[in-house]
């Protein structure tokens, strides 16, 4: 009862109080790019879950079962990269084979989340944070993934009415969606401090 | 220049202002918003990045014609990945205090997007010479806003740049610029006043 409670808790933090895009600022760029519509934002989402998932699990796996059993740390980076990238590629594949309807949803979005922040972000914070239980790492991971869907969703939302609201023409833009993504942020600030 | 390519003039104006990465272009944005907090952690990224870019440029530079076409994102990434490690380790023997203050933001300027950017709009094109001016001109560009940009916030927050007082002493600090809040406001506002001015221009 007591792991399930810490898992729970890891999740919730993960999603709602540590939010990576809204207190880490990690993958802002799709944030800001992606952002314009619901359905392509939880698309792009939706991607990024799958991905970060795999990967925070993999990282997770090579750390402790290769790097730091023969203190091979200095190329962490390296390994994590690539790690990354070929997830991306092993989905790619995958959903062109089996899912091709899924894969045409994507589109873009697949090969781009190579470079997606928020997923070498998440690998980083798991190292960083210390955890060395494979099951937190795993809801760790996919908990990032849902925070990220929900904060895109959220975003594109506003930016939908945003459209049709009449904002002044030098902040028209990045710049508008920058001043509500820190009137977010401002939000999600509330839930500081309600778990670790 | 015997480049066919843009001129050095040319480059270096792109990377301070008509392209700057982040003003204009909108990239490298997690960095720029988390680590502009003061200035000295914002002045330590943009010099971790310039090394970086400028390295990352040399190196696709002169490997630019081995390249296969569908391996070439990977080994961009590689490349990066390799010197900022190298910066890193540095920034851990010789400054823990700002390693320690940066965290995982020197290892994500791997998947910073400026760097692959540069590597595949000019050092995958250009010459050895050209390909450096650029990385010297963007990795400015780039650390003058992140700057201007702590020194915002420093200001604001604290009431200090560079940790000397500034503000006379009935200032209130605004803790909220400390917070993510301050960052994605001050950098909507400043992209705001861009935009005003190059309006007026054109």
């Amino acid at each position: 009862m007591d792991k399930i409670y810490i898992l729970l808790m890891a999740f919730i933090s993960i999603v709602i109080v540590n939010n990576l895009v809204f207190t880490k600022f990690l993958g802002i760029c799709p944030y800001l790019g992606v952002s314009g519509r619901i359905d392509m934002a939880f698309g792009m989402g939706m991607a990024v879950t799958f991905v970060v998932t795999l990967a925070g699990t993999l990282t997770w796996l090579i750390d402790h079962l290769v790097l730091m059993r023969y203190s091979l740390e200095v190329t962490r980076y390296i390994c994590y990269i690539l790690v990354i990238a070929d997830a991306v590629q092993l989905v790619e594949m995958y959903l062109r084979r089996f899912f091709p309807p899924l894969y045409e949803s994507f589109g873009i979005f697949l090969p781009l989340i190579t470079t997606n922040c928020a997923i070498l972000g998440l690998c980083l914070f798991i190292n960083l944070w210390g955890i060395d239980n494979f099951a937190e790492a795993v809801v760790l991971s996919f908990g990032a993934g849902i925070g990220f869907t929900l904060a895109i969703c959220i975003m594109a939302g506003i930016r939908e009415n945003l459209k049709i609201a009449d904002v002044p023409e030098p902040l028209r833009g990045a710049p508008i969606t920058l001043i509500t993504a820190g009137i977010l942020t401002l939000a999600f600030m509330g839930f500081a401090g309600m778990i670790k | 220049m015997e480049n066919k390519g843009p001129t050095v003039a040319s480059v270096i104006t792109a990377g301070l202002w008509s392209e700057n990465p982040v003003l204009r272009l909108l990239l490298g944005m997690c960095p720029t918003l988390a680590v502009t907090t003061a200035v000295k952690p914002a002045l330590t990224m943009g010099l971790s990045v310039i090394f970086v870019l400028i390295c990352s440029n040399i190196v696709v530079s002169l490997m630019r014609n081995l390249l296969k076409p569908h391996l070439r994102i990977l080994m961009f990434t590689l490349a990066i990945a390799t010197f900022v490690t190298i910066a890193d380790l540095y920034l851990k023997a010789f400054l823990p205090e700002m390693s320690a203050t940066l965290g995982p933001y020197i290892p994500l300027i791997i998947v910073n997007c400026i760097i692959i950017c540069r590597a595949e709009a000019c050092a995958s094109k250009c010459g050895l010479f050209i390909s450096i001016v650029d990385a010297l001109a963007m990795g400015v560009g780039f650390t003058v806003v992140l700057c201007i940009l702590g020194a915002i916030r420093e200001l604001l927050a604290t009431g200090m740049v560079f940790d000397i007082m500034i503000m006379p002493k009935a200032f209130v600090p605004w803790a909220a610029m400390r917070m993510p809040v301050g960052a994605f406001i001050t950098l909507g506002l400043m992209l705001g006043l861009v935009n005003l001015v190059t309006g007026k221009k054109a």
